[in-house]
């Protein structure tokens, strides 16, 4: 009886030990390889190469390509040369709208290196319009490494969003803004983390950030009588992440009007309507549909 | 002559009395002192008796209406909801044989009486209150609906085969039946399948009450085996399906109701040993409810709400007697799955669909124990002490669902566990003629799946969107009873009390922060716990028997519920009356019958009642058996609503109307 006991614990020793042979294998063989092999991009798309003779700058998004409104974006540059991934450089960027008549840049981050990561470099994007057939964007990645600086420039395509995720507006006194949706990108039934970033456009090419407002948001689905969701919070300015943060609950799937009222740092409205039985939406709003 | 006749008065006198005693102590020795009442449906073709009621073929809910513990809610023509002294569904307990099985519809439109039909039962044991707690968990009370079974037979074997027929004029109703039952010494098997068909039907003014038809079909099939002379298995099957039925009371109609029901058990019996009992069951269930707009004119979206409810069971009964103590034991445990979804296609069909769940796949594990103990004092008291302590887990297991239900509940945890007590005690006693009644007895009850998870359960009773809380208490009565009965050969009374004192009472508070999700709601209920409430209720019975023939019934009954310093519970039964007169000589029977309600004063506009008016209707029946040779044909006819009076009780969802005159004609041909 002892003896089969025994036998029965071994097993089920092998059982543990068996799988975990194997994993430390080929995790070795792996391992070995120098740089190039080591990819931290597994969880991202890869959307466009842009080269100059001495790297390739290759962009990747959370999103399987780029669109109008936030992207989330990350970059790595590779030595032509060497086959390697550059892991100190310092990158600036610089997107630019061409329309028939004028050129404009967009809200976007700084590029920090991606939190963890040896050879990603990570900023966002929020580009207010989407390309048409004569109007298009194009990206310059300004980078020093020891000390030299490069640059590379291309077109990218930014289509338009299927719902609106970002909007422009002016306030009386002919401010323009831009108001995007950060989170949820991938929204759910239930409480979302709900995120809007709101710039102002100083120029044509400056878009800081605007602090300290206050945005008070009514979901709808108009397709349901005008359905409103409970438990909603308003979106205050977190010094963190420097953007607008709140809850956003969404009782059923199907496509939801996120209303907006924008209050500044007096709490004056400055943009926005309260939905009421009559007013069935607010002129400032985003979309979501899942 | 008169000295003769004043002799003969004496002899009956006393014979009656002699009877009487004789009587009393069989009852004594009954068990079922906590029973209620008892609705004999009948023993399958053995003794087709169906001189109490008023129709052999009519629905199980025409039968449960007949007890006066129970009203039937009404929300069209088919499916109606038994409440027991006044409280639905979530708080009195409904079991098949002791098999636990729950409606798979969020708006009730399901009670588990729906999904059986009479062909399958023999009788329903109602329990008020605390004394229902055999089964499971509950708070008003409990009906159990015992399935047919015919025994093993003495002769070598025996086949038995009938045929029903019914038509009802109102709604053009057919009902076809057949069923066939065979038995030998050591085996039995019976099936009966049943199809019953009914267009709209009409109220007193003629007018058609449009969406209250339905088709129905039910099948069973319930088989007996002896494996010794002390030892039976058995196994029984329900498949019960309903298609196109109309809810002229709610906003939708039903495109399928189906059950699928199934159970096997062990019974030991041995009379002489101290364990003279032992029954073990396993059984299982699978309700599909599927409703159904699309017949509707003008809905503000087209919905589809289909809901699922799987329950699987087991319990374990033994009875045993020791000097003066007839214990039962019953261990039980289910667990039951409840799912509902609802999906909604918007105008622009460019749009993605709107799906949520209403029921967020709701686990409910439940297992407890039930121990009874009926002591025989003396030759004329008795007592009876019962407790059931069950304990209750419920889990929600669908993320999406769960996440819904944060949005009210942020910090909501899935698993959710509950200890259930309760206990009653009882005292009979009796006194010649007279029977004196007394009991005490306190439970608990969780809530119910919609009543904790519900998400946006949308009641066209009061017009509001409900929420579930799982965070409410256990819902918590403290009751007490009094009936005492007299009888003699010819007269007999029995007057009856029952009041429930009830703590955290769950039902729907308006909460004004949220806002309805149904097109045209006027708000959103959350549901909540009122802290005292109180239920009353009385009822006084009588029956004369002028002399074999003739005999009149007479009850009447009062009910009250409100909130203590606070408002009317909605669905109080009204003052209430009904009196019949009973004809029978040999194999005739007739009855007229006279139903009626007083005008409902103490409604509750909060949940959506308003007055209901008085009324009163009359209904004739007239009923023979011809023996054909061995055979057997039963034919009962009669008329109700004779005067086709336009009335709606207090029970009728939203107001509407009952049905109007309606003629029925009810054959049964047996075949021996």
């Amino acid at each position: 009886m002892l003896c089969i006991l025994f036998n029965y614990k071994k097993m089920k020793t092998l059982k543990y030990i068996l799988p975990l042979l194997t994993i430390l294998f080929i995790s070795s063989c792996v391992n070995n390889d120098n740089d190039i092999e080591l990819d931290e991009t597994t969880n991202l798309n890869f959307i466009k190469t842009l080269s100059n003779s001495n790297h390739e700058v290759q962009i990747f998004s959370t999103k399987k390509y780029l669109e109008q409104g936030y992207n989330n974006i990350y970059l790595r540059i590779k030595d032509v040369e060497t086959n390697t991934f550059i892991k100190t450089a310092s990158l600036t960027w610089k997107p630019v709208m061409h329309m028939m008549n004028k050129m404009h840049s967009c809200p976007k981050s700084t590029i920090k290196r991606a939190e963890g990561k040896q050879t990603l470099y990570n900023g966002y994007i929020i580009f207010q319009m989407a390309e048409n057939t004569t109007e298009k964007w194009d990206l310059t990645i300004d980078y020093t490494i020891d000390n030299v600086d490069y640059t590379v420039k291309d077109f990218i395509s930014v289509p338009q969003a299927a719902k609106k995720n970002v909007t422009v507006f002016m306030d009386t006194n002919n401010t323009k803004y831009v108001l995007a949706l950060i989170n949820p990108q991938e929204p759910k039934v239930g409480l979302n983390d709900f995120k809007i970033g709101l710039y102002k456009m100083e120029t044509m090419m400056s878009f800081p950030m605007v602090e300290n407002y206050m945005i008070k948001h009514d979901p709808r689905m108009p397709s349901m009588g005008n359905h409103t969701s409970p438990n909603n919070t308003d979106l205050t300015f977190d010094s963190g992440s420097k953007m607008y943060e709140g809850k956003l609950s969404l009782t059923m799937t199907g496509y939801w009007k996120l209303n907006l009222m924008l209050y500044n740092n007096a709490n004056q409205l400055i943009k926005g309507e309260k939905v009421t039985d009559t007013n069935t939406s607010s002129s400032l709003f985003l979309e979501l549909e899942f | 002559m008169k000295k003769f006749i004043f002799i003969f008065l004496l002899l009956t006198v006393f014979q009656s009395t002699q009877s009487q005693e004789k009587q009393q102590k069989i009852d004594t020795l009954e068990v079922h002192h906590l029973l209620e009442e008892v609705i004999i449906i009948g023993k399958k073709r053995k003794e087709v008796d169906n001189k109490r009621y008023i129709k052999p073929l009519s629905t199980l809910d025409q039968f449960l209406e007949e007890s006066s513990k129970i009203t039937m809610i009404k929300r069209g023509n088919y499916a109606w909801e038994p409440t027991i002294n006044n409280m639905l569904s979530d708080r009195i307990s409904v079991t098949i044989d002791g098999m636990q099985i729950f409606g798979a519809c969020t708006d009730k439109m399901d009670p588990i009486t729906s999904y059986v039909d009479v062909s399958n039962l023999e009788k329903v044991a109602i329990f008020s209150g605390q004394h229902g707690n055999e089964n499971g968990q509950t708070i008003g009370g409990a009906i159990d609906l015992k399935l047919d079974k015919s025994n093993f037979t003495n002769f070598e074997s025996e086949l038995i085969t009938g045929f029903d027929l019914g038509y009802e004029s109102n709604a053009h109703t057919q009902i076809i039946g057949t069923e066939v039952n065979y038995s030998n010494k050591k085996f039995f098997l019976n099936t009966d399948i049943i199809n019953r068909k009914a267009d709209n039907y009409f109220d007193g003014n003629n007018n058609e009450v449009l969406f209250s038809q339905y088709n129905k079909y039910n099948f069973s099939a319930i088989s007996g085996y002896k494996i010794s002379s002390k030892e039976k298995i058995g196994a029984t099957f329900i498949y019960d399906k309903a298609t196109d039925v109309g809810y002229p009371a709610l906003p939708m109609d039903v495109s399928l109701a189906k059950a699928i029901i199934g159970s096997l058990s062990y019974e030991y019996l041995n009379s002489s040993s101290f364990i003279n009992s032992l029954e073990a069951k396993a059984y299982a269930n699978s309700i599909t409810h599927v409703m159904d707009d699309t017949k509707r004119p003008n809905v503000p979206i087209h919905m589809d709400m289909p809901g699922w409810s799987d329950t699987y069971g087991f319990y374990i009964k033994a009875k045993a007697k020791k000097n003066k103590h007839s214990f039962l034991a019953n261990f039980n445990g289910y667990y039951n799955k409840s799912l509902a979804e609802m999906t909604m296609y918007p105008a622009n069909s460019k749009e993605m669909l709107m799906f949520m769940l209403t029921w967020p796949d709701v686990r409910t594990f439940y297992s407890g124990i039930y121990l009874e103990d009926n002591i025989t004092i003396n030759k004329n008291t008795s007592a009876q002490v019962s407790t059931r302590l069950g304990f209750q887990n419920n889990r929600i297991t669908s993320n999406f669902g769960l996440g819904s239900l944060q949005i009210f509940y942020p910090n909501l945890k899935a698993s959710k566990n509950r200890f259930l007590p309760s206990v009653s005690a009882q005292i009979i006693h009796k006194n010649k003629l007279f029977t004196y009644t007394t009991s005490i007895g306190y439970g608990e009850r969780a809530p119910s799946v919609s009543e904790g998870y519900g998400n946006f359960l949308y009641n066209s009773f009061d017009n509001f969107d409900y929420i579930g809380n799982p965070n409410l208490k256990n819902e918590k009565s403290l009751e007490f009873n009094t009936k005492i009965e007299y009888q003699n050969k010819k007269f007999s009374f029995s007057i009856e009390n029952t009041l429930f004192s009830i703590s955290n009472y769950i039902i729907g508070k308006i909460n004004t922060n949220y806002s309805p999700m149904v097109i045209g709601a006027s708000g959103v209920k959350i549901y909540s716990s009122l802290n005292s409430v109180l239920q009353y209720n009385t009822s006084l019975s009588t029956l004369y028997k002028f002399n074999y023939s003739f005999s009149t019934k007479a009850s009447i009954s009062y009910n009250y519920g409100k909130e203590i310093n606070g408002d009317n519970l909605p669905l109080i039964a009204p003052l209430s009356y009904k009196i019949n007169l009973n004809y029978k000589k040999n194999l005739f029977t007739s009855k007229l019958e006279i139903i009626g309600a007083g005008t409902q004063k103490n409604y509750s506009i909060l949940y959506g009642e308003d007055k209901t008016k008085n009324y009163t209707v009359l209904n004739f029946d007239a009923g023979y058996k011809f023996y054909i040779k061995n055979n057997l044909l039963i034919v009962k006819s009669g008329i109700e609503n004779m005067f086709n009076t336009y009335y709606s009780t207090y029970a009728d969802w939203n107001n509407i109307p009952r049905m109007g005159r309606n003629i029925f004609v009810n054959l049964s041909y047996i075949l021996k």
